[in-house]
């Protein structure tokens, strides 16, 4: 009864988009992308794409959390399990949420199970969206129009990675690490730089300019929207080979080298474009290295380096009301000054 | 009318072409997303409606969306009343999940909140509502078409912008009386026919090429307009009873999808240019050649898709051929104050939250037994195990309702911080560039500090024979860079005219439960009337009329005197107006922005 998703492989155009979002597959400690841009640019279909790219991973079975058999920090009800000895584990599809505007905030944090308080006269907890979003991706449409007392608490919850209810006696505590991927147009609401910073990597989206290729989108989602089982098809094989290729970035991505003199010249990119703070050439050379990953490259390089620039810094820059270049421009100056 | 079949197309009255819209409409709802009609509550409306339903068969559900419905209600999820009266969990489906398949009527929607319009295009992009529960997670399909009623007025209001993205048709029915109804004549056979016939209707290529070329020359970039005309072309087509769109089809769906979205006038033709026979470049850098060409192999069809559409273009985007600024009539109506002042000073409630009650943030009565009543049975019995072993066996049942700090709910209101700041600035003589600059600069220096208060500006410009809106009220600093670019002056000072159409946009900002603050930037001497005619008396007499209506609306303004040496007049003014008079002879951005941020604060 679900309508096939539109492939990730038949979107026209969106490059920077696109690797910006598979950068964030490879590495997701990179921090989640945000793609700003007018409406119907296709961001949205383009993000919700990226569920069919991921490869599955490993879950313990029968855990709310889909917590990570392998891994170090699993939750409390694991814990508990596991004393009793080993737990089965199964492969799940990486999670990709959805967390819509006007979203109450029982629904995403979670809240007392209603129906077993009601019947049974029972404490007992449902999680919420962040429950389902662990080691997944959250996706908030129009984020720049999400409640303030929402982006707080997400804020808080991303830098510590785990979220936590208390609620009469009753406490939940689980682990809740997500990429997060917010989209929105920013002539309806600016977004607070707090949350902008949260994000590893920021996309300006536009619609493709030119003809041929507006028409080719249009062809295509006509194509898609008539067959949709047989277009899907027709585009299996370019998506198993791009979902092969990130799995194969992924295993690799620890491996690759960073040598001296690209540190030294994102630092100096850092410092000419004066961003604040460390998150931004940390971003810069996790991007850089998950770019050389995908590209079966052995270490970073400079090509790399330019590549993942504008969508690592450009929302790090000090604002300056009253200077009309956009940032965009402002990080392309400083990649001439720095490497000429 | 049309250049490329002109015996083709019927020549159509307003309401046949509104007609029209409704059959294509009920021939693919789900995929033209819906259709958006605008006009005033009234019996064209409601012919209207009454035909669309007349073409639909008995059984569709076609129903109203209640405004300020519970979530539960629309979405679906647990029916809090019915559980506690069963004392069994009794799952709602929904109004969304029942109208599958059907059209859901939304009724004003440009008071829309645009939390509820992006969670219906969450619904409308899936064609299913999900609700998540714990044990399991429920997918209700939820296919549907949208009629969209917008009864907004004037240019800054208007739906919300999730849901017109999502709406492919668009008709206008304003300037329809009773008198222009005529009976239409399609039956629901054909509807049905057409229906059927749908799916194996194609779309040649020219067709969609000459859709998205015509777009393009609208200036509608959103790539979802194309893809709606399409739909719409396939859709006449099978009304015809074709199995193939031809021209006329995309005409109508030019007519219906893309010119009243137009953002701009197609620009007149250009002479065709000489092309090259070479072979173009394979690689894509000659892009411009290959778009070229493109283009001008489906001239012919994207010009009679244009010319067989154009009447649809809105109104202020012909009158102002510039197509970046929207006007404002000098006369604007004084709006409809009145109940709703009383909210505006409170602000208007926006949701609830948990939290302590405090002054700012009353306590939700409602919202918060709600969140205390699945608590009851765990607190008695808790209770009463206390009570027990206290009491030796005493049991005693609470009667009371256990009401704990956790569960309050207190409301938000949306105002109570919330200031649109109008800058009505005085753009004539031979000052005005500068003083539209400084204007500009404050503009975005407010903007850029108010991201946090989320506080909106707006700017309105008077000169020559009336006022202009040039900004519309917005906190984004990237559309208020956008918008003024480009900014005029010179010509004469209509004063009257800025006025009163700052004080229309204030009155319609205060309707939304903003509180409106302006900021008049004049020398305060008047040489044009309301009408837009010269004449310094009566333009001065018309001035002081329209700052006492100011006045008697209670709207906060201020005066910045900007002339070199302060005027008495502009000081007179501002007595009339009762607002607070500020010299500021050299007014730079920093001065008005600081002046403009004390003023919402007082």
């Amino acid at each position: 009864m679900t309508r096939p998703i539109y492939p990730f492989s038949a979107i026209v155009g969106q490059e920077e988009l696109k690797l910006a979002l598979i950068i964030s597959a490879i590495d997701p400690t990179i921090g989640g992308v945000l793609a700003f841009g007018d409406r119907g640019t296709g961001k949205s279909t383009t993000v919700r794409a990226l569920a069919a790219l991921l490869p599955p991973v490993r879950a313990i079975r029968g855990c709310r959390f889909n917590c990570d058999p392998d891994g170090s920090a699993p939750c409390e009800e694991c814990k508990a399990r596991a004393r009793e000895g080993k737990l089965p584990a199964r492969f799940i599809r990486v999670p990709v949420v959805d967390l819509p505007l006007g979203a109450t905030e029982d629904r995403v944090v979670g809240a007392l199970d209603l129906e077993r308080a009601l019947t049974r006269g029972e404490k007992a907890f449902e999680t919420g969206l962040l429950a389902r979003a662990n080691r997944g991706f959250l996706y908030i449409d129009e984020v720049n129009l999400l409640e303030d007392f929402l982006v707080d608490l997400l804020l808080d919850v991303a830098a510590s990675g785990e979220n936590v209810v208390e609620r009469e006696g009753m406490s939940l505590r689980h682990p809740a690490r997500f990429v997060l991927i917010g989209s929105g147009n920013p002539e309806e609401g600016e977004l607070r730089p707090q949350l902008l910073d949260r994000f590893g990597l920021s996309v300006e989206v536009r619609t493709p300019q030119d003809l041929p290729s507006r028409i080719e989108v249009v062809r295509r989602r006509d194509a898609f929207e008539r067959d949709p089982v047989a277009f899907a098809a027709s585009w299996r094989n370019e998506n198993r080979k791009l979902r092969r290729k990130v799995s194969v970035a992924r295993s690799r991505v620890n491996l690759i080298a960073v040598p001296e003199p690209i540190l030294e010249q994102a630092a100096r990119l850092c410092l000419t474009l004066g961003t604040d703070g460390l998150r931004g050439e940390l971003t810069l050379m996790r991007a850089a290295r998950a770019l050389a990953a995908y590209e079966g490259s052995e270490s970073v390089n400079t090509a790399h380096l330019k590549v993942v620039a504008p969508s690592s810094l450009r929302h790090r820059l000090r604002r300056d009301p009253l200077d009309e270049a956009g940032s965009t421009v402002r990080v392309e100056l400083a990649l001439q000054k720095t490497f000429g | 009318m049309l250049n490329g079949g002109g015996e083709a197309a019927p020549e159509r009255s307003l309401w046949e072409e509104a007609v029209m819209a409704a059959t294509l409409f009920a021939v693919d709802p789900v995929g033209l997303g819906g259709i958006v009609v605008r006009s005033k509550y009234g019996p064209v409306r409601d012919q209207w409606l009454e035909f669309l339903r007349s073409i639909l068969p008995d059984h569709v559900p076609f129903r109203k969306l209640p405004l300020y419905a519970a979530d539960e209600r629309l979405f679906g999820g647990l029916d809090l009343a019915a559980t506690l009266a069963h004392g069994k969990p009794i799952a709602e489906r929904g109004l969304l999940a029942d109208m599958d398949g059907g059209y859901l009527i939304v009724p004003s929607c440009e008071r829309m909140e645009p939390a509820l319009a992006s969670r219906l295009g969450l619904v409308m992009d899936a064609g299913a509502v999900h609700v998540e529960r714990e044990a399991a997670s429920l997918t209700h399909p939820a296919r549907f078409g949208v009629i969209a009623l917008d009864e907004s007025e004037g240019a800054d209001e208007a739906p919300p912008l999730a849901l017109l993205e999502r709406l492919g048709l668009r008709i206008d029915l304003t300037d329809l009386s009773y008198r222009d109804v005529t009976l239409a004549t399609t039956s629901e056979e054909e509807i049905a026919a057409a229906r059927a016939l749908l799916a194996s209707v194609e779309v040649p290529d020219k067709i969609i090429a000459g859709l998205c070329a015509a777009a393009s020359a609208f200036g509608v970039y959103s790539l979802r307009a194309p893809i709606f005309a399409v739909r719409a072309a396939r859709a006449a087509a099978a009304l015809a009873g074709r199995t193939e769109a031809e021209d006329e089809d995309a005409a109508l769906a030019a007519l219906f999808v893309l010119a009243p979205r137009a953002t701009m006038t197609p620009a007149p033709e250009q002479p065709p240019q000489e092309q090259e026979e070479d072979e173009p470049p394979p690689d894509d850098k000659d892009q411009d050649s290959e778009e070229q060409k493109a283009a001008e192999e489906d001239k012919p069809l994207t010009d009679m898709i244009i010319a067989a559409s154009e009447a649809a273009i809105p109104k202020h985007i012909l009158s102002n051929r510039s197509g970046k600024t929207v006007k404002v009539p000098a006369n604007a109506p004084a709006g409809k104050s009145g109940s709703e002042r009383s909210n505006a000073t409170r602000g208007r409630p926006a949701g609830v939250r948990r939290g302590e009650p405090r002054p700012g943030s009353p306590i939700s009565l409602i919202e918060t037994l709600r969140a205390a009543a699945p608590w009851q049975k765990i607190r008695r019995a808790f209770a009463n195990a206390h009570h027990r072993t206290e009491e030796e066996g005493v049991v005693r049942t609470l009667e009371k309702i256990e009401v704990r700090s956790d569960d309050f709910r207190v409301k938000r209101l949306k105002a109570r911080s919330q200031t649109a700041t109008i800058f009505a600035v005085d753009a004539s003589g031979s000052t005005a560039m500068q003083r539209l600059a400084e204007t500009k600069g404050a503009i975005e220096l407010l903007l850029a500090e108010c991201y946090i208060r989320r506080d909106q500006v707006a700017l309105i410009a008077f000169r020559g024979k009336g006022a202009e809106m040039l900004l519309p009220p917005t906190r984004s600093l990237t559309r208020a860079k956008r918008s003024l670019a480009a900014l005029a002056g010179g010509g004469g000072t209509p004063l009257a005219s800025g006025i009163n159409a700052a004080a229309a946009l204030a009155l319609n900002v205060r309707r939304k439960g903003i509180s409106p603050l302006i900021v008049l930037l004049t020398d305060g001497r008047a040489n044009i009337t309301a009408e837009g005619k010269p004449g310094r008396d009566r333009a001065q007499n018309d001035a002081s009329i329209a700052g006492r209506r100011l006045r008697a609306e209670g709207i906060a303004t201020m005066l910045v005197d900007t002339s070199p040496r302060p005027q008495i007049q502009a000081e007179r003014l501002a007595q009339e107006m009762a607002a607070r008079y500020l010299p500021l002879p050299y007014a730079n951005a920093a001065a008005i922005s600081k002046a403009a941020r004390m003023a919402a604060k007082a």
